[in-house]
């Protein structure tokens, strides 16, 4: 027993677009940053209808691998100007998302054991009471075969978990749809 | 090896909570996978965050208007904690509520009760050394909502806390005291009932000032860490 109890979580609700939202927070990188990328996708209900009313949250490592945080305490430098976070509501209509940043730099896991580059994501919404985490891990990237959260993953629905390349303009970019529900649901993880 | 935070526990809310109708289509059908906190879980975006925010804690005057928001003055305080008792320095949190009408800015706010110019419902601010907080605003009002019928949220401050690690995150709402609505709302009820109580705030009449605001203290408990350090024992 803890001596006080965990505050419980409560919906984001419909209306936090206000409160939370500021314009540009979707974009992590500088232009001439070197490794950019741009993820894009949906958020999807049970019914394969759009979540318009979601907040998607990230956080990641920077390009060397390096959290921008006083418990990384690992020699890997930092860059200038890039936090790691990045926050966006889904579109009103679509309920698509995206971002750009750079691509993570692998980082270690509890035991030391290199994981693959990977980027943490929170997905609130109205009707979700708790948020969910899941993480983007990238299809096109040898890593991802030796990953040891990746391995803790039933096999058949690890690729719910892995951006895939997509079309885009100049900058590298992959897909990432985020479902719930159905036997296709992303994986989310209780950390 | 590096500490790693306590689990969510259970008393959050369910994912799927069939009274809030929202959960049903929105909830993850198949259990979490359960992850050994690496790196990625254990830091999170707070200290990088908090270092970038500045704060904005009176939303009574920060609509920029140079004119004061309508409704009942309230100062809302307390302490940010973790479940250890350990205070949560430096952290950011952010509030947004409706208005004393139980209106929000918001476009897709269609209840039919009046705006307040002098009101955006928004605010910011961060805690001290010793996880304490403080902020102003006004008491919002009730608002109806399209659950089932007669639906009425009780009288509410959303809070948005990032805490030190990704673990730690944690979006949630803060409700008033002796408010006959909590037992009709599906939202505050979705709590398992003994943690309900840990939702709503505590009137306390030191933070009352005089001729100016009423006063509300509300903690907040985050996940705390699970490392046990070790101790010297004397021999
Ligand atoms: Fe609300």
């Amino acid at each position: 027993m803890t001596a006080r109890g965990q505050t419980p979580s409560q919906t984001v609700g419909p209306f936090f677009h206000d409160g939370l939202v500021r314009e540009g927070e979707n974009v992590l990188s500088r232009p001439d940053a070197e490794g950019r990328i741009r993820i894009e996708g949906v958020v999807l209900d049970g019914d394969r209808n759009p979540i318009e009313d979601a907040l998607i949250e990230i956080w990641q490592a920077n390009g060397h691998g390096r959290y921008r945080h006083p418990s990384d305490v690992r020699d890997v430098p930092l860059v200038d100007g890039f936090t790691g976070f990045g926050r966006t509501p889904t579109d009103p209509a679509t309920g698509g998302y995206w971002f750009e940043t750079v691509k993570p730099g692998p980082v270690p896991d509890a035991e030391g054991e290199m994981q693959a580059p990977h980027i943490s994501v929170i997905v609130s919404a109205r009707g979700m009471l708790k948020h969910s985490f899941t993480r983007i891990y990238f299809a096109d990237d040898d890593a991802i075969a030796s990953d040891p959260v990746l391995a803790t993953v039933p096999e058949a629905r690890r690729s719910t978990l892995l951006a895939t390349p997509a079309a885009g303009g100049s900058v590298r970019t992959y897909r990432f749809d985020i479902r719930f529900g159905g036997s296709d649901e992303t994986v989310f993880f209780d950390v | 090896m590096h500490e790693s935070y306590l689990p969510r526990d259970d008393d959050h809310p369910p994912f799927l909570y069939a009274d809030y109708r929202s959960t049903v289509k929105r909830s993850p059908e198949m259990s979490p996978v359960a992850i050994v906190q690496t790196l990625s879980e254990v830091t999170g975006p707070g200290p990088a965050v908090s270092e970038l925010t500045t704060e904005d804690a009176d939303l009574t005057t920060n609509a920029g208007t140079g004119g004061e928001a309508i409704g009942e003055r309230i100062i809302v305080t307390g302490r940010v904690i973790d479940e250890n008792e350990e205070p949560v320095p430096d952290t950011i949190i952010e509030v947004w509520q409706a208005n004393s009408a139980g209106r929000y800015i918001h476009q897709r706010d269609d209840h039919p009760a009046p705006l307040d110019p002098n009101f955006i419902g928004v605010g910011i601010t961060k805690t001290g050394p010793d996880g304490e907080y403080r902020f102003t605003s006004i008491r919002p009002g009730a608002y109806p909502w399209k659950n089932h019928p007669n639906a009425w949220r009780p009288p509410h401050i959303h809070f948005s806390l990032m805490g030190p690690a990704l673990a730690t995150r944690l979006i949630t709402q803060m409700y008033f005291p002796g408010d006959p609505l909590h037992a009709l709302d599906p939202i505050f009820n979705s709590v398992p009932a003994p943690a309900r109580e840990r939702l709503v705030a505590e009137y306390d009449h030191d933070v009352t000032i005089e001729n100016w605001a009423l006063g509300y203290r509300w903690d907040i408990v985050l996940r705390g860490k699970s490392a046990t350090p070790f101790e010297e024992v004397a021999p």
